[in-house]
């Protein structure tokens, strides 16, 4: 029971979200806002992996989430509507709610298999070298769908709500909600399984000092791996359901400006945090919402904001530290962390 | 292709290169000092734009205020472009005093740098953006255009221009490093960091020396881009930034040289590229080239790999 107090919690979080969302108590616009605060702590804690936990700067992660978006988008055209596209629906729509997290973890892998892109070479590269290269991982991506016109190049692709409507006629829920409630809690926790597992440690050990790691038996090449393709994969996993979220997306929506979004949220938060990243992701939604009134001044604001923060306080929010080492009473929430 | 539009691309790709190599000196010379990679330096560029195109209008009498006499093009052409690199010098100056200086002296690390560079790139492409609007501006004409047709080749004056001052900025920057003592001082901090303010080499003055250099070149360059496109948009920057960024890293980042051959190289892959498939696919094969040459010679052409001591 002690055991699983954090995950029954976060539980009967998500059963009041999901019951307030049924008997329609809080409006669309909140709903949207929470969906987004879901994804971007998906985004934020898988970049963390490393960018924080292996400190490598990856500045691509955009690149991934499209991946992932465009292939649970067109699976899920192709499965359950009648497009010009694909001809007739291969499924029944009915199965959707079945079928949509299968989809969504299809894409989560082909963003992994896209992920080696950045893994292979980052055996030989480290440090800035391996920044270009994510870049360019990104402009590829993007590139690369502009260039397919079936699935609609530059122009975009939709008609994805077709699908989320599908799935709550099937069975009267906020479908959308569920799954983005679910995977966030899942990436939160596979990431902080893997992190303080004895076999993640290798991750760490990676970016304190390479070469000691690999002296003490750490397999380098192994780590990098899997740590790239465990946060691309999740990158596109949360790119899915965004594309499900906003029912259109196109090449533009995956720059380099998503990117740097991302990687605002990973260093607000802090490097190596898990927590922090989740803070940050919701910290960080919540204020684009309250800043929206400032247009365009956001986006100066927003990058100023982050200057300060460098100058004072590097180390982000949380640093290096997990909510639990500030507050040593939540530890029993969380009692797999042990030091 | 024929030889005729082979010769044409070819003086195409020699003046892309030219912008590229430009900008890409910029991003090498601050690493080869600081070892920062300076994020905002493609924003640099843009406001280095726009400052020549308010300087250029200004001179040519476009505001209230008007100079006592009118001045003939081509001496206010010269006029913007050496108003315009000190102006820009300023702010990349600026730059360096108000967001890295502070974190260097604080012992922050790369990282931070690097971050707060990537931030002030995005104040700069946005600010401009919320304080000029998005509509774009036509630069005026300051250089009449004479077109010359060589053997059915035809290209401008406006680009002999560019690949011109591209070849004379290298030469310049390369007896700067080379053969003066600030360029040597440059040298020697990329060198030793600790050693050389113990030698009485003011580190300071040599890294706003740096972001003069870096900066003018991109003015420089900002001025001969528009020139001949016209444009200015606050994200003109953004992307030609990023390119000339992995100019530089493909010919090894902190070499002059390098980041020459790397903007000419890249300038070359992206026209012939265009010419070759349809343009869209342009991105995506320079692109794709990047990645297979920085997995097999991870430095770039004259980069040396550091070896690491245990």
């Amino acid at each position: 029971m002690q055991r699983h107090l954090a995950l029954m919690l976060y539980i009967a979080i998500c059963g009041l979200i999901v019951f307030l969302v049924k008997a329609e108590w809080i409006n669309a616009y909140i709903q949207i806002v929470i969906m987004f605060i879901g994804i971007n702590i998906m985004l934020s804690s898988s970049l963390n992996l490393v960018n924080g936990y292996m400190g490598e700067f990856s500045c691509g992660h955009a690149g991934f989430m499209a991946v992932g978006a465009y292939v649970t988008s067109i699976l899920n055209m192709w499965f359950f509507t009648k497009g010009n596209l694909f001809g007739d629906a291969l499924f029944s729509p009915s199965l959707s709610v079945i079928l949509f997290p299968v989809t969504l973890l299809i894409g989560g892998a082909c963003a992994a298999l896209i992920g080696l892109l950045v893994a292979i070479p980052s055996f030989k590269t480290r440090g800035d070298y391996l920044a270009i290269i994510t870049l360019a991982v990104n402009y590829i991506i993007k590139s690369a769908i502009e260039n397919i016109q079936t699935i609609g190049g530059a122009r975009g692709f939709m008609g994805m709500r077709k699908v989320v409507n599908a799935m709550s006629d099937t069975v009267p829920l906020p479908w959308l909600m569920i799954w983005i409630l679910v995977f966030t809690g899942l990436t939160v926790v596979v990431l902080h399984r893997f992190v303080s597992s004895t076999f993640g440690k290798g991750v760490v050990a990676v970016r304190d000092d390479e070469i000691a790691a690999e002296i003490m038996s750490v397999n380098t090449q192994r780590m990098k791996l899997i740590a790239f393709m465990l946060s691309s994969g999740l990158a596109g996993i949360a790119g899915g359901l965004f594309a499900h979220v906003l029912g259109y997306i196109n090449p533009g929506s995956f720059t380099i400006m998503k990117s740097t979004e991302i990687m605002v949220m990973v260093y607000l938060g802090g490097m190596g945090s898990l927590s922090g990243s989740v803070m940050s992701a919701i910290l960080f939604t919540v204020l684009m919402e309250f800043l929206r009134p400032l247009q365009l001044f956001k986006w100066v604001l927003i990058p100023l904001l982050l200057i300060i923060l460098m100058m004072f306080r590097p180390e982000g929010i949380m640093g290096h530290r997990e909510l639990p080492d500030m507050f040593p009473k939540l530890r029993r929430l969380f009692p797999s962390r042990e030091v | 292709m024929d030889i005729q539009s082979f010769f044409q691309n070819l003086i195409n790709a020699m003046q892309w290169g030219s912008f590229y190599a430009l900008i890409a000196l910029g991003y090498t010379l601050v690493y080869g000092v600081l070892l920062l990679i300076n994020f905002a330096h493609g924003d640099i560029f843009m406001v280095g734009a726009y400052i020549g195109f308010f300087v250029a209008t200004f001179l040519l009498g476009s505001y209230a205020f008007h100079l006592p006499m009118i001045l003939s093009p081509n001496v206010v052409f010269v006029l913007t472009l050496l108003i315009t690199m000190i102006l820009t010098a300023g702010v990349g100056v600026t730059l360096e005093r108000v967001a890295y200086r502070p974190l260097r002296r604080r012992g922050a690390g790369r990282l931070y740098i690097v971050i707060t560079a990537l931030m002030a790139g995005l104040i700069l492409e946005n600010g401009n953006l919320a304080l000029l609007g998005a509509s774009r501006r036509a630069f005026p004409d300051l250089i009449e255009k004479v077109v010359y047709t060589i053997g059915g080749v035809t290209f401008t004056n406006v680009k002999i221009i560019v690949i011109l001052a591209a070849l004379g900025v290298f030469f310049l920057l390369e007896t700067i490093v080379r053969k003066t003592k600030i360029g040597m001082a440059m040298r020697a901090i990329s060198y030793d960091r600790v050693a050389v303010p113990l030698m009485g080499i003011p580190i300071d003055t040599v890294i706003v020396f740096t972001f003069i250099l870096g900066s003018s070149m991109a003015a420089l360059a900002g001025v001969l881009f528009v020139s001949a496109y016209p444009v200015l948009e606050p994200y003109m920057g953004a992307m030609i930034g990023w390119k000339a960024f992995i100019a530089a890293v493909v010919g090894g980042i902190g070499e002059i040289r390098g980041a020459f051959i790397g903007g000419f190289v890249l300038g070359f892959i992206e026209i012939f590229v265009a010419a070759v498939f349809p343009s869209t696919f342009r991105d995506l094969i320079a692109f794709g080239i990047l990645l297979l040459f920085l997995s097999i010679k991870p430095t770039g052409i004259f980069g040396v790999a550091r070896a690491q001591k245990i």
